[in-house]
């Protein structure tokens, strides 16, 4: 059954392929919307392989592994590549109904979907190179969607995002290649049984360089100033990708460089880490309520958000692990459903300027029932998944003794459900402002996805039982290497 | 041999570093180009130099003397490859942005007016336009 | 850069450089080589030509838009790694047959799909570029 495993690359590529290939308009948004729904069906299949017969690996090119490239699926990956599927079709159906004439021209299908491939592709690689060649196809393509349309917001946000990329690229490829140097292998299970060999010195700088890589993608203290700068800059439809999957893939590959192969010395590289998700939490929360903007604010919750995701690394325990991989499926769909959201606000009042808006609560009741869906569950209330999410995360720190982190956590839950309040006080409480836009466009079919993510968090938050299980399933395979290194190299540890 | 390596790998990235920190994006991208170079020369070092490494061994055992170890040779064409490609496209888009923005001062662009934080809610409402 | 001696030379440069691209590109089979070098020699050859012939000379000499070839060349790439999968292998696996003596494989058949990739994305940058330097309004 190794077709499964590539199946979630197959369809991105096989649809972004189609887009390129045939010309009409129409065909491609078809094919948007049939391979997006395509990728969350192979998301599925795969996922349920993945728990029916434990981890799958394929050699691709039948070189057998470690010579060779390995995709492998633990339950981090499905699971990972199944909530991508939901952010693709859910942004797929807002781009249907945005009918941007202008950047559907100039390939906004196939470049979503050849950013999937290359997001999938990252996380389903169990090769370090390759993992690096995965974050190219996926930055090259994002670099063109940030500047698709080339409005001067757009550039000037490209520029920066361009050049705070190359430089992670740089440092991850050094990283590589210093790692292979002093070990002999780029297959992450051969590395993860070779690192014994390593100086512990030598691997502890060589792990800084890969949290300082990839760091920089997700986004995390000091790293993440770039972020807020560049993702408000292109429409909803493309910053709701980004802003749903781009950081995720930094993440996943933190957390599976630091559970599979630096494990040497958690004293030092786990604590570290989670200073950084404590300074990530704190100063994206801070930063966000000291916007004025409703997209720049976003951007700063996604940044604050990274910080639990690194937090359940940091603290390394079972509980903690599976809130970690919880918390980022969560985000996944709740930070997608709020950039989706601006997207509406923005074209029912013409800004996203917060001073400048106001008093939609009359003419739009249930949309301010739709922002309060994802807005409450970022801050971590019942019934929402976030709340299971958070909940999870600050039950394992206080069961490991963390307890500067979890008041942390508990203080930016605070801080987040503040900013989420001024933002629903600004947008929909407060008067509408002289010279807001009074008759506002329809927003017809765009209502969908957002409907559609907010009802999933709110049905996660009640049913939580089936991904929390799931996700405690893949902090169990994280934390014992020996089934992945088995499954890939046909060894034990 | 080693040795040299290792410090024109230090030079070339102390080059690419301080370009990449000039204002001037042109100089920021051949400063990519130059740690990039170094990024590789790295690499080549690190996968040992010369042939004293063996990669290939025959079934009998014999083993295959006067080849060096292809792999890091692999990684770096890759990695040249994707470099290029990069490059390329910040060209493109460094074109392009000196088009819209009519500057590729780094310091300038971070100042634009248009791209500007907005004005958080406590402040007066703005009389100029800073909607995207 | 329309003198006489580039416009034409560029012409025999042109058909040569071509040629050569296609060499490289078989001969990338097993020597130094491929669809990479091959198609940047080509490309070469046509920002040569559109130097000195003007852009939308060289646009008549090809076949379909550079955007449309970069699709097709990533469809034949996929193709050739599709065979494997279909016979039970994984994704990929080389497939080899002979025609009249000759040794075909799926590998060859990825090499054009990277020749015409690298081939179409870098042109549409060079045009790219080229158009907007002769017409800056279109851009601003």
């Amino acid at each position: 059954m190794s077709w499964l495993l590539v199946l979630p690359l197959l369809v991105p590529l096989t649809t972004g392929i189609l887009c390129l290939v045939l010309p009409g308009r129409t065909a491609q948004r078809v094919l948007g919307l049939a391979g997006a729904l395509g990728l969350l069906a192979a998301g599925l299949a795969l996922l349920a392989q993945v728990q029916r017969q434990g981890i799958q690996a394929v050699q691709i090119g039948n070189w057998p592994a470690p010579f060779g490239i390995t995709f492998v699926a633990d339950h981090l990956s499905a699971l990972m590549v199944l909530i991508s599927g939901v952010v693709a079709v859910a942004v797929a159906l807002f781009a249907l109904a945005e009918n941007d004439q202008a950047r559907e021209g100039l390939g906004y299908y196939a470049l979503g979907h050849l950013l999937l491939f290359g997001v999938n592709g990252a996380f389903l690689t169990g090769d370090l190179f390759n993992l690096y060649v995965w974050f190219e196809v996926l930055l090259l393509a994002s670099f063109v969607l940030m500047i698709l349309g080339g409005s001067k917001a757009q550039l000037a946000g490209g520029v920066k995002y361009f050049a705070v990329s190359l430089l992670s690229s740089i440092l991850f490829l050094v990283a590589v290649g210093l790692l292979y140097g002093a070990t002999g292998a780029l297959n992450m299970a051969d590395l993860a049984l070779r690192v014994e060999r390593v100086h512990p010195g030598l691997l502890t700088a060589l792990s800084m360089l890969f949290l300082v890589a990839f760091g920089l993608k997700a986004a995390v203290f000091p790293f993440f100033f770039w972020l807020p700068a560049s993702y408000p800059a292109p429409p909803a439809m493309i910053s709701a990708l980004f802003a749903g999957l781009l950081t995720k893939v930094g993440v996943y590959a933190l957390i599976r460089v630091f559970t599979l192969i630096f494990t040497h010395d958690t004293g030092f590289t786990h604590s570290l880490i989670l200073w950084v998700a404590g300074f990530t939490l704190l100063l994206g929360a801070l930063m966000a309520l000291a916007q004025g903007e409703l997209r720049r604010l976003l951007s700063f919750q996604l940044v604050s958000h990274i910080g639990y995701m690194l937090m359940g690394l940091g603290i390394l325990t079972p509980l903690a692990l599976a809130g970690s991989v919880f918390y980022a499926l969560n985000h996944m769909i709740v930070i997608a459903a709020l950039f989706l959201l601006a997207g509406l606000l923005q074209r029912l009042q013409g800004t996203t300027v917060l001073v400048r808006m106001g008093g939609l609560y009359g003419p739009y009741p249930w949309l301010a029932v739709l922002f309060l869906l994802p807005g409450l569950s970022l801050a971590g209330l019942p019934p929402f998944s976030g709340f299971w999410a958070k909940y999870t995360l600050v039950a394992a720190g206080l069961q490991a003794g963390q307890y500067g982190i979890v008041a942390v956590a508990l203080l930016v839950g605070l801080l987040t459900l503040l900013s989420m309040g001024l933002v629903f006080a600004e947008v929909f409480w407060k008067k509408a402002p002289e010279g807001a836009r009074a008759a506002p466009g329809g927003l017809g079919g765009r209502v969908l996805p957002v409907g559609l993510l907010a009802v999933l968090t709110l049905a996660i938050g009640l049913w939580a039982e089936p991904l929390l299980s799931l996700s405690q399933a893949a902090a169990r395979e994280l934390l014992e290497p020996a089934g992945y290194i088995q499954a890939v190299l046909g060894v034990s540890r | 041999m080693e040795i040299l390596l290792a410090f024109l790998v230090g030079g070339l990235a102390a080059v690419g570093v301080y370009l990449m920190l000039r204002p001037h994006l042109i100089q920021f991208l051949i400063g990519f180009l130059v740690l990039g170079n170094a990024a590789n020369l790295l690499i080549f070092t690190a996968g040992r130099l010369g042939s004293q490494f063996p990669p290939l061994v025959q079934p009998s055992g014999a083993v295959l003397e006067p080849y060096a170890n292809p792999l890091p040779q692999a990684l770096i064409l890759t990695a040249i490859v994707i470099g290029f490609a990069l490059a390329a496209f910040g060209i493109v888009l460094f074109y392009r942005a000196q088009q819209a923005l009519g500057t590729l001062n780094a310091e300038t662009i971070l100042e634009a007016p248009d791209v500007s934080p907005a004005p958080s809610p406590v402040d007066e409402l703005p009389t100029e336009g800073v909607r995207r | 850069m329309n003198t006489l001696i580039l416009k034409t030379t560029s012409r025999f440069l042109f058909t040569l450089l071509l040629l050569l691209s296609v060499f490289l590109l078989l001969r990338g089979h097993n020597e130094p080589g491929g669809g990479f070098i091959g198609a940047l020699v080509a490309v070469g050859a046509y920002a040569l030509f559109a130097l000195a012939h003007g852009v939308s000379a060289a646009r008549k000499l090809l076949p379909l838009p550079p955007l449309r070839l970069v699709g097709w060349g990533l469809l034949v790439a996929l193709l050739s790694a599709l065979p494997a999968l279909l016979l039970g292998r994984p994704l990929m696996t080389g497939q080899w047959f002979s025609l009249l003596g000759v040794k075909l494989g799926t590998p060859i058949l990825f090499d054009i799909g990277v020749y015409l990739t690298v081939f179409g994305a870098l042109l549409s940058a060079i045009f790219g570029l080229e158009e907007a330097a002769h017409h800056p309004s279109e851009d601003a």
